[in-house]
């Protein structure tokens, strides 16, 4: 572990003193890359604040036997379809569903349950439903939903019980 | 996006309103969270910022409007599968690609993977669920993918 982390850093520095040389001698390739970094940092930076805070607003304020009983074990089909809800809400993409379904696991959500939040977080969220649509037609969408979203489901539930059988536990302290 | 922050703003004023010290805690679990995984989002914006360069936009046009459907398929999977592009690009270029005669089923497989599959996104989906659960989800993911491809070129007389 620490001899991974050494390797990342040192990554890491390299690629910023590699966009810093670039940008002094006028390195095209490099000023380029590091246009996308800040570009792409930006947007991130206009999601993730909102984002983690409504995180840590769940945290502290919904109740553990509210996700076990509407996200858990018990909440049999009604657990998926809050799931697909509220990925339908959610913003961003599955960058921010990670974070969120894994909240939701640490409050007593079930595998399949989030797995399916986060598969549905993909291809359902609402805005992005509406602008595929506009481009590429709605019986395109249509059929691309109906068929995709009992997919995830079906494999989310798969997933979740070969997991759930070996004794899986989702360990990071992030 | 603003929406967000609307949201985000209302349920901070309620609870700082209904509890000031729970909203605090809030606030820091909120900043530790991000600050925990802000790494492994620096990973990802930075293969981000490099995949972009070698693969821009007009080189993703060229390979998926340039080869017949079958083969486009495979391309538009490839590179779903390894960029990552938020859907104001996505659909627009789709739409552009759709009106130069690119099949539907290419679209279908480069918009689907995009969505689904995260090469990308891999950095952060493994610090919160472990490399195993990452790749699995993946694959799965690729294969739905396909699934969506096939049918769409079904439904859209494409195939038979």
């Amino acid at each position: 572990m620490k001899r991974n982390d050494i390797i990342k850093i040192a990554g890491i520095s390299g690629y910023f003193l590699f966009l810093i040389i670039s940008l002094m001698v006028g390195f095209n390739p490099g000023k380029e890359i590091g246009y996308n970094f800040g570009s792409f940092s930006l947007d991130m930076l206009k999601i993730l604040p909102g984002a983690f805070l409504l995180i840590g607003l769940f945290e502290v304020w919904v109740k553990r036997e509210t996700i076990e009983k509407h996200f858990g074990e018990a909440s049999g089909v009604r657990g998926y379809i809050w799931a697909v809800l509220l990925a339908g809400i959610t913003v961003g993409g599955l960058y921010v569903a990670f974070p969120v379904a894994y909240s939701l696991y640490g409050k007593g959500a079930k595998l399949s349950v989030i797995f399916t939040y986060m598969g549905a977080a993909a291809i359902c969220r609402v805005p992005m439903t509406i602008f595929e649509a506009s481009f590429l037609g709605i019986k395109f969408t249509v059929i691309r939903l109906l068929v995709s979203l009992p997919l995830v489901i079906v494999a989310s539930i798969l997933l979740g019980n070969y997991l759930t059988k070996r004794n899986y536990k989702i360990m990071a302290g992030k | 996006m603003m929406y967000l922050y609307i949201v985000a703003g209302l349920a901070i004023l309620a609870s700082f309103l209904a509890d000031r010290k729970r909203t605090l805690k809030a606030v820091k679990i909120a900043a530790k969270r991000f600050v925990n995984i802000l790494p492994a989002f620096l990973t990802m914006i930075i293969l981000v910022s490099i995949i972009l360069f070698l693969i821009p936009d007009e080189v993703i046009s060229n390979y998926l409007a340039g080869s017949n459907k079958f083969i486009g398929v495979i391309f538009a999977s490839f590179f779903g599968s390894i960029t990552l592009m938020p859907g104001f690009i996505a659909f627009p270029l789709s739409g552009i690609l759709l009106e130069k005669g690119v099949a539907y089923m290419v679209l279908a497989a480069f918009t689907t993977t995009l969505m689904m599959v995260g090469i990308l996104t891999a950095p952060i989906e493994k610090a919160y669920f472990g490399m195993k659960v990452t790749i699995i989800r993946n694959v799965m993911s690729l294969f739905i993918a396909l699934i969506v491809t096939v049918m769409i070129g079904i439904f859209f007389g494409e195939i038979f």
